[in-house]
């Protein structure tokens, strides 16, 4: 029985229950192209072969509800919400995962669906800890929606008010509240077949049926990598983040404290969501004003330190790349991973920890904004960093996680207090009285208020890797960048394709430029070169890349990649608004790439706050012994061995 | 345990084994597929899908690897014969899984055997060893070259719904025995996403009997829609509990004599997925067209409480849920809970109707058989003994 088929080859892990074996196999049906007409509630369509009928109902504008589908995940089929009345069948089939093979009639709201559906949404009800007002999903719970959508007016099969289960709040990241689960199962498919990981999979059977982790661990000591992609696709409030909200209003509410907060450009592009704007509409002046009226003493901008990401990183690859070539050093430890997503960092640790000597040694940059900030800012103002409370609020559950390691101290104090997901903060608008839609618009504070296109576009999948190649090959070059991509725009790296393989050859090269010159002495040894560099986005595709460095495949010969953990990059992080879905990340990037193509200066090693740190604070250059200490960071091998 | 039929002994001990398999393979796979049809042959598992229909998808599917699943997982309350098969007539089952293989051209053969039968395994795995030596398994199968068949053992954990097929196929992958969508079915996409055909043990024992004795010879019992004979494992309260062999169509009355339960009050047709058929029904027929089962018969005596029985079944869904759909999951903890309140007298009407409309919905929208019968015996008990389960007082006492 050792023989598999092509089926198996090991791009997922999910069980074919929980798979996306029936979409594949609509995809594939769907090539066949193949038109198959059915009726819907009476309306004739044609569909492509292999259709579901959740699909072909959506496309004559036909709502069908559904709980348990998703259409980032894979088909379960488990909730029983969306099921319909096919003619000559004995059951009710659920739309979602119905593939259409031949002509049927559809019948989506009968007596016996509507009293089906019906019954189904009172079950979830008579089985969940329902604490509408207390819960953080109130007002945008799918399960509440479920519940008004059917006229649900009294809990026909009694109601859950005793808890059976302990809140775990183990992990930095998410918080699981098991009581408020409906068994959706989204959050697993989530973590085994969108992401890979596997910490998620149901429990025992029947009646005592949960979801849980291994052995029933708490998620903090499991290989969970903090992702919080869970987090967005759970229809209620069984799984959130671990909110700091009340720890930053004290800060705010103490006269001695001096609170600043960062913001990054991916929650800049998806917070107005919270308040109604429809996705793809960044406010990033209109949130600094909220900022203030909500107590922020100081608002700043996380690309300065994006921009400082790409010196160090880039320089840092330069380095590698000398050691490489020039110095025929076998322990340069090529390619370079990037490290700014923590969630793909902690992947790297528990599933490729002998990889970690080519993860870049930057930190990301809200932790080196963190460790600036408790030093040069501090010395800039004459404020004691013991007063300092920095606030960064970001698009990520796993920022909560990376601000509370070890390892980010550097400034003597922990460098980032507290990490902010974009929902927090919205929630912190809200109870502050503020709409910041109607705010007037306001900068940046300074020193570090100038920031770049570059610093932008970090905020989606290929953005560090764009701005890498902007600042790397104006380097070298000594040219404009515009010069090899029209308007800077390096179009290959970007895109949603799940994994990018790109080749840049280096024809010329120019003078050192002073900042590197007591690194380098002359780029006489890239010329002629190919630069490499490949891009991956959500940690499946990672890991297909990883796999192909481990095989010794075309990832293995390149010299940079960049990781993002959650698809799409950080627009997709799990501390962003939900819903989610492909249409409303395609949404949030092209807000990004418009706030790109807004600003004068466009490249990290253009922005004139950048320069003015080295002059005056990081004097020793990129990669120098002050920006190792304060900038760079160290990893901790943690394999998959779970306490 | 009694093991008996009207002619003294069953049918499988009568037919030698071999001749089936000499049979089939001087057939092509077509010819020995029409014999399977011309027979009429239904699952006995329970379901009663055409096995020849389901071997011939399983044949047309395209893919180099197929397999033959034999699902050994007797789990169903009240059930017990494929255990007389698996320990008394093995070859016959193996014999049947090599001609099926023989007729969909797999390599490999696969039998899910339930984990309470794990002593059963060296009996079995002796036999196979037996067929490996004789060429009746391995390579070249009776100096054929080209037909390679063999079987191996896979035992179950203890899940009742890993006799559903899709959810067994899960099992043997390896992952939670969990039933899939269907479509697709395992006839295309089964084992490793491979065209697989699951079989209940008995089934195969059939199929090598009829390729030894003909079609014809099998469709002289039996009725048009259900031919041949069946086993049957009777247990309750009946004088002679056991395993016995009818002819499919036989009347629960006819059935109830001969294991001596003429005195019943209800039979359990089918485990716990089954149906609980009332005195006042006995005249109908153990068949496919009429009360279909895989074989289980629980006898009800005049004593039982229905309200006990029902109960009993309930309790068994609820832990033997796979707990992937919520019509099943929860459902079946609402019908446990209105079973409670009937028995302390705290069910209203209105709730009763109610709970009755919750089952039809199991019936209808659960994902799996597991799910769209589980409600059966509830159903069956509430419509049939009306008189007996209402009008309960807390102080009632059964006994």
């Amino acid at each position: 029985m050792t023989d598999t088929s092509p089926h198996e080859s090991a791009h997922t892990r999910a069980p074919a229950s929980q798979r996306s074996r029936t979409a594949e196999m609509l995809e594939h049906a769907k090539r066949l192209g193949k038109m198959i007409p059915v009726t819907i509630d009476g309306n004739p369509i044609e569909v492509p072969l292999g259709t579901s009928v959740l699909e072909a109902a959506q496309r004559l504008g036909i709502r069908i509800p559904t709980l348990c589908y998703h259409e980032d995940l894979c088909l379960a089929g488990v909730c029983r919400v969306c099921v319909v009345q096919i003619e000559g069948q004995r059951t009710l089939q659920a739309a979602c995962s119905y593939p259409i093979t031949a002509p049927i009639n559809v019948s989506t709201h009968t007596a016996k669906v509507r009293r089906a559906r019906r019954h189904v949404i009172d079950l979830l009800l008579s089985a969940h800890v329902g604490e509408c007002y207390t819960c953080s999903r109130n007002n945008h719970c799918e399960l509440q929606d479920l519940a008004a959508e059917y006229g649900v007016d009294a809990f026909r099969f009694g109601r859950r008010e005793t808890r059976r289960y302990p809140i775990d709040a183990s992990s930095h990241a998410v918080v699981r509240d098991m009581d408020k689960c409906v068994l959706c199962r989204r959050c697993v498919r989530t973590c085994i077949d969108l992401q890979e990981v596997g910490v998620l999979e149901a429990l025992r059977r029947g009646a005592r049926t949960k979801i849980g982790t291994f052995m029933d661990k708490p998620l903090g000591s499991v290989v969970c990598i903090s992702c919080g992609q869970c987090i967005n696709r759970c229809p209620t409030g069984a799984l959130r983040a671990n909110d700091p909200t009340d720890d930053v209003w004290d800060a705010i509410d103490d006269p001695d404290k001096h609170v600043v907060i960062q913001t990054a450009p991916s929650p800049r592009a998806a917070i107005g969501e919270c308040f109604g704007l429809e996705p793809g509409n960044a406010i990033t002046f209109k949130l600094n004003s909220a900022l203030r009226r909500c107590g922020f003493d100081r608002v700043f901008d996380t690309n300065f330190a994006a921009d400082l990401t790409i010196m160090e990183e880039g320089v840092e690859l330069l380095l590698r790349l000398k050691r490489a070539l020039v110095d025929r050093d076998s322990t340069a430890a090529l390619p370079q991973l990037t490290s700014c997503s923590p969630g793909w960092v902690k992947f790297l640790e528990h599933f490729y920890p002998e990889y970690i000597p080519n993860l870049s040694t930057a930190k990301s940059p809200q932790q080196m904004f963190g460790a600036l900030l408790k030093t040069y800012y501090t010395d800039l103002n004459g404020l004691d960093p013991r007063n300092v409370v920095t606030v960064a609020l970001m698009p990520c559950s796993a920022k909560k996680f990376e601000c509370n390691r070890p390892e980010m101290c550097a400034s003597g104090f922990k460098d980032v207090d507290y990490g902010l997901t974009t929902r927090e903060l919205g929630k912190m608008i809200r109870e502050a009285g503020v709409d910041p839609l109607k705010l007037p618009k306001s900068d940046f504070d300074d020193p570090f208020g100038t920031a770049t296109g570059s610093g932008v576009i970090f905020g989606t999948t290929g953005g560090v890797m764009e701005a890498a190649l902007r600042t790397v090959l104006e380097l070298v070059t000594g040219l404009k960048v515009e010069k090899f991509f029209d308007h800077a725009d390096i179009v290959p790296v970007r895109g949603f394709e799940g994994v990018r393989h790109v080749e840049i050859p280096v024809t010329q090269v120019g003078p050192v430029p002073p900042l590197v010159a007591h690194l380098f002495n002359n780029w006489k040894w890239l010329k002629g070169a190919t630069l490499k560099v490949g891009v991956a986005h959500g940690t499946a595709n990672a890991k297909k890349v990883m796999e192909d460095v481990k095989a010794g495949g075309q990832f293995s010969q390149c010299h940079f990649i960049e990781f993002m953990a959650c698809p799409g990059g950080c627009l997709g992080g799990g501390g962003q608004p939900t819903p989610t879905s492909p249409a409303i990340r395609a949404a949030r990037a092209k807000a990004i790439y418009a706030e790109d193509r807004s600003y004068t200066i466009r490249k990290s090693h253009e922005n004139p706050a950048i320069l003015k740190v080295y002059d005056e604070f990081l004097t020793d250059g990129p990669c120098g012994h002050r920006s190792h200490k304060l900038l760079h960071t160290t990893y901790t091998p943690r394999g998959k061995y779970i306490e | 345990m009694i093991v008996s039929t009207r002619t003294g002994s069953l049918t499988f001990a009568e037919v030698a084994p071999g001749k089936g398999m000499d049979v089939a393979l001087a057939r092509t796979p077509a010819d020995v597929l029409r014999w399977i049809d011309a027979s009429g042959l239904r699952g006995r598992g329970g379901a009663g899908f055409p096995t020849s229909l389901k071997w011939e998808l399983a044949a047309k599917s395209p893919g180099a690897l197929k397999y033959v699943i034999c699902n050994a997982d007797e789990g169903e309350p009240g059930t017990f014969k494929d255990r007389v098969i698996l320990a008394d007539f093995a070859d016959l089952v193996f014999e049947g899984m090599t001609i099926a293989a023989y007729c969909i051209a797999a390599r490999q053969g696969i039998v899910y055997l339930r984990a309470e039968y794990t002593y059963l395994r060296p009996h079995l795995e002796a036999v196979l060893a037996r067929r490996r030596e004789a060429h009746l398994l391995g390579k070249g199968i009776a100096g054929r070259a080209g037909f390679d068949f063999d079987i191996e053992i896979h035992m179950g954990s203890g899940s009742y719904v890993c006799g559903e097929e899709t959810a067994l196929i899960e099992s043997l992958e390896g992952q939670r025995g969990e039933p899939r969508n269907r479509p697709p079915f395992p006839i295309d996409t089964g084992y490793l996403g491979n065209p697989t055909t699951v079989n209940n043990v008995e089934t195969f024992a059939w199929a090598a009997c009829i390729l030894a004795r003909g079609a014809d010879w099998f469709k002289e019992y039996g009725t048009a829609k259900s031919t041949g004979h069946k086993l049957f494992s009777v247990s309750g309260d009946c004088q002679r509990p056991g395993v016995y062999e009818f002819p499919l169509g036989i009347t629960i009355e006819a059935f109830l004599q001969e294991v001596g339960g003429e005195d019943a009050k209800a039979v359990q047709v089918g485990g716990a997925a089954g149906q609980c058929v009332p005195r006042g029904e006995f005249h109908r027929a153990l068949a496919y067209e009429d009360i279909p089962t895989g074989g289980s018969i629980i006898v009800f005596g005049p004593q039982r409480d229905m309200l006990r029985v029902a109960a009993n079944f309930l309790e068994f869904f609820i832990d033997e849920s796979c707990g992937q759909c919520t019509p099943c999951r929860e459902g079946t903890i609402k019908l446990l809970e209105g079973v409670k309140m009937l028995q302390r007298g705290q069910c209203s009407m209105d709730y009763l109707e109610e709970l009755c409309s919750l089952g039809e919905t199991m019936q209808l929208a659960s994902k799996c058989g597991l799910g769209q019968t589980a409600p059966n015996t509830f159903l069956s008990i509430v419509s049939h003994f009306r008189d007996e389960i209402l009008g309960r007082t807390a102080a009632w006492s059964p006994e």
